[in-house]
């Protein structure tokens, strides 16, 4: 009379199976964390004296109520912002920023110090559309510190940046910053928004 | 004949059960890890838009959170118009002040300059209530802002 019962399920490599989905979960989760475009506003106090800027320096991009975009007096596609930003950041009217490759246009902003964006818009804009014109006029600004960045210290600015984050480092974290500044002052971001 | 008799009385061998906790420690872990504790039920849409020049807004006891969007489905009493939230509930935009006094009142006097708000608002909000909060905390001498966005392109999306 052969006795078969059952055989048993091995159940050894049970915890195995477990701590390997476990690790997995572990490595491909990620706790949200909140980004977004990092601004400062403007203090409350008028300054008293009026600061003459010549219109030459002045980059003014309207939006209006039905999210149309109006960048010097021009009607403008959203896609063309970026671009025809950087040409006025690095235009380099006065001939005084040796590192700007713009083309010297008379008419357009003397050099990047100088060189302001105005942003209006109106109560009915979008805030979508909004964000969408700030991401690309922040975008204009990034792309000139990353070339600038490469050509300099031969990275890019954002990699410096995250460098500068990381804790694990290794090189010189003061000395970074000095370049990370030197960059951020020979591309200062100038937006300006109209209330 | 015997044969058919092979049958003894329930012998089924037990399920080994000696992995169970691993099992319940592995779910633990993982929900201990993926979630997320909510600080507010919204009581509104809050269908962030997206861009790509982001940066991170890590340490999170830093933060303000200010949301603005169209009171949602539950909500319909409200109105269609965008409102602010604040902590759980609609608000105004006169009570930003004291939100960003009392929110600023429970943090440490020494964090208090590296405060950020940051701006959750719906994409379908319109300007002029942004421009309302942005005077708001302005006057509350807020400077530091954050416009909160999900990750994407901006562009070919709608």
């Amino acid at each position: 009379m052969a006795k078969r019962a059952a055989p048993e399920v091995n159940a050894g490599s049970m915890a195995d199976i477990a701590f390997l989905l476990l690790i997995f979960f572990l490595v491909t989760t990620t706790i949200e964390t909140d980004s977004g475009i990092n601004r400062k506003l403007p203090p409350m106090e008028e300054s008293e004296e009026d600061v003459v800027i010549k219109q030459r320096n002045i980059f003014t991009v309207l939006l209006n109520g039905k999210d149309q975009l109006l960048v010097e007096d021009e009607l403008m596609e959203l896609k063309d912002l970026r671009a025809a930003a950087i040409e006025f950041l690095d235009n380099n009217g006065d001939g005084s920023c040796d590192y700007c490759k713009g083309k010297k246009d008379k008419s357009s902003s003397d050099n990047p110090d100088k060189a302001i964006i105005s942003l209006k818009n109106e109560r009915e804009t979008t805030y979508k559309t909004y964000i969408a014109v700030q991401n690309e006029l922040v975008a204009a600004y990034n792309e000139l510190r990353d070339a600038r960045a490469l050509a300099q210290y031969g990275k890019p600015f954002s990699e410096m940046q995250a460098d500068y984050k990381d804790v694990n480092w290794p090189g010189n974290k003061e000395r970074l910053k000095a370049k990370i500044d030197q960059i951020k002052t020979d591309y200062p971001q100038k937006l300006s928004e109209v209330q | 004949m015997s044969k058919f008799k092979k049958k003894k009385s329930g012998d089924m061998p037990a399920v080994n059960t000696a992995s169970l906790p691993d099992i319940v420690f592995m779910l633990l872990f993982f929900f201990m890890v993926a979630t997320v504790m909510r600080q507010n039920t919204l009581k509104i849409e809050n269908n962030l838009p997206f861009a790509d020049q982001v940066e991170k807004l890590d340490k999170k006891d830093l933060v303000m959170y200010i949301y603005a969007g169209k009171p949602s489905a539950n909500y319909v009493q409200y109105g269609k118009e965008a409102r602010i939230q604040l902590n759980d509930d609609f608000a105004s935009v006169r009570d930003v002040a004291a939100f960003i006094a009392a929110e600023r009142a429970s943090k440490r006097e020494e964090l208090i300059p590296f405060l950020t708000t940051a701006l959750k608002v719906d994409s379908d909000a319109n300007m002029g209530l942004i421009g309302d909060i942005k005077q708001e905390l302005r006057k509350v001498n807020a400077l530091k802002i954050n416009y909160t966005t999900k990750k994407g392109s901006v562009l070919g999306r709608d």
